[in-house]
């Protein structure tokens, strides 16, 4: 029945996925803030770019932008982003085309917390002489962060379960190790089931613990 | 054991996600599934639609390929006529499913005989024997046995067989590379990413022959295993398995089998093994 559970090869699959997710996330957390604080600035040029790279890339499926930094970014343009085996640099394309993508999203939610923040805080923030960085910094980023929260869960679940993609370009996640799995044992169902149950592990409690943080952090109006 | 409730109980809900999306298709159950070989009915045939010389859906919607020569022979013998197969794609992982459910009659899709296949589907054949091999650049002579594949860069599909042979047994130092599909392993061997591209010779052969590609690719000819492509029809069907059998042999023998394998595979260069006799499984 479960013959194909190897505890340890399925372990080190989600271990991966883990890696991929955190990396990804941490990445876009910081990419998506700059291309916020682009959206909401002051000079044209840089909203131009924020507004650009957000509708463009958000439009363009995740398989294709993963396959592309292979494909095109590896393969044709020979850029290794300082791996030397094939199973680093894959990783290391994927995370690139992870934080590529999810950034877009990040950087809508988090415009959308910047739009929850009174115009009378900012206003207030200018008259006492700080510059626009410092009242982002300060003053708008800190409150658009505690309100978006239960948005910024929903873009880390659909990130986390977006990682099996990797397995296009052959990173050796969960997804991989199933397709392997099903390739061999011509179980389908059981099989799916077990990797289906394995992502419920790893987004249920995200979802649970930062809808809890959602609620402390919160800022009463 | 809590877990194997709960697996049960997903793989249920996973079976009538995957049962709802089935019956989307339109079509009667019973055209596939019908028993015996009553002409006048239709036939489903489970095929590959994307690999060249194997099993190939073209642009205006027929289907080529060695596979889909043998399946049309198969299904003339059971007594259907040309205008009433039907072929229907049969991913890899999909495969054993399909036949359980009775979404096709039989599978042509190269569908190698295993143990663990065999404990859920039955197989009539082997109607070819296939090795894996390697497909490298023409001009490129560095590799000359399996060992040379040590420190070279492999290319292979995702999860298939092949790369897991190369992984724990061919040449275990080699860097593996694995795509969704085979046409990214070309472009990464035309660009010289990679060194080689491995899986069954058959599938490699049907690739090199392709227009695309003439000249450009060539196969080393290792044989680093054995694939014994079958037919995967019901488990216990023994009447439709001695029918396609008997099919099988009599396409061998009038020399429709050669002709397939020449129109097939005949621009690779591709050194096919003879055709292997029924019920026996090179292992």
């Amino acid at each position: 029945m479960f013959d194909f559970l190897d505890m340890n090869e399925l372990l080190g699959a989600f271990w991966v996925t883990v890696k991929l997710t955190v990396y990804s996330a941490l990445g876009s957390l910081i990419w998506g803030t700059m291309l916020a604080g682009m959206r909401v600035g002051p000079i044209p040029l840089m909203r131009g770019f924020g507004t650009v790279y957000v509708n463009v890339v958000r439009n363009i499926p995740l398989t294709v932008i993963i396959v592309f930094t292979s494909l095109g970014l590896y393969s044709t343009l020979g850029i290794a982003l300082g791996g030397d085996t094939i199973p680093v640099i894959n990783f290391r394309l994927a995370v690139l085309g992870l934080i590529a993508y999810t950034s877009a999203f990040v950087c809508e939610a988090l415009r959308s917390g910047i739009n929850t923040v009174p115009v009378g805080q900012a206003e207030a923030a200018r008259a006492l002489g700080l510059s626009f960085t410092q009242v982002l910094r300060l003053i708008v980023l800190p409150q658009a962060f505690r309100s978006v929260v239960n948005p910024m869960a929903n873009v880390l679940i659909a990130l986390t379960k977006n990682t099996t993609v990797a397995s296009a370009i052959g990173v050796a996640e969960a997804a991989y190790l199933m397709k392997g799995l099903i390739e061999e044992y011509a179980a389908l169902l059981l099989i799916a089931g077990v990797f289906a149950l394995g992502f419920i592990c790893l987004t249920l409690p995200t979802g649970l613990i930062l809808g809890w943080v959602s609620k402390k952090v919160a800022v009463k109006r | 054991m809590k877990l194997r409730k709960v697996t049960a109980a997903s793989a249920a809900v996973l079976s009538l996600a995957l049962a709802a999306t089935a019956c989307g298709s339109g079509k009667k159950k019973d055209d596939a599934a019908g028993g015996g070989s009553e002409a006048g009915g239709k036939i489903t045939i489970g095929i590959k639609i994307d690999q060249p010389g194997i099993g190939l859906k073209t642009p205006d919607g027929s289907y080529t390929g060695f596979d889909v020569d043998v399946a049309t022979y198969v299904a003339k013998e059971l007594g259907y006529k040309e205008s009433d197969i039907v072929f229907k794609e049969t991913k890899s992982a999909d495969r054993e499913t399909a036949i359980e459910r009775g979404d096709v009659k039989f599978i042509a899709a190269s569908y190698s005989i295993n143990d663990e296949r065999l404990q859920k589907v039955d197989f009539a054949g082997p109607y070819l024997l296939a090795h894996q091999d390697i497909l490298v650049r023409a001009d490129d002579d560095s590799i000359k046995d399996p060992k040379d594949l040590n420190g070279k860069k492999l290319c292979s599909v995702t999860g298939s067989t092949s790369a897991k042979n190369v992984k724990e047994k061919l040449a275990p130092k080699a860097q593996l590379q694995e795509y969704g599909g085979y046409s990214e392993c070309l472009t990464g061997l035309e660009n010289k990413v990679i060194d080689a591209l491995t899986t069954d010779d058959s599938i490699l052969a049907g690739y090199a022959a392709q227009e695309a590609f003439k000249g450009k690719f060539k196969l080393a000819g290792f044989r680093m295993s054995n694939e014994n492509y079958g037919i995967g029809l019901k488990k216990g069907d023994a009447d439709l398995k001695k029918k396609i059998n008997a099919a099988l042999e009599k396409m061998v023998k009038d020399g429709s089998w050669d002709k397939a394998v020449e129109a097939n595979f005949g621009p690779a260069g591709y050194k096919n093994e003879p055709a292997p006799k029924i019920g026996n499984i090179v292992k």
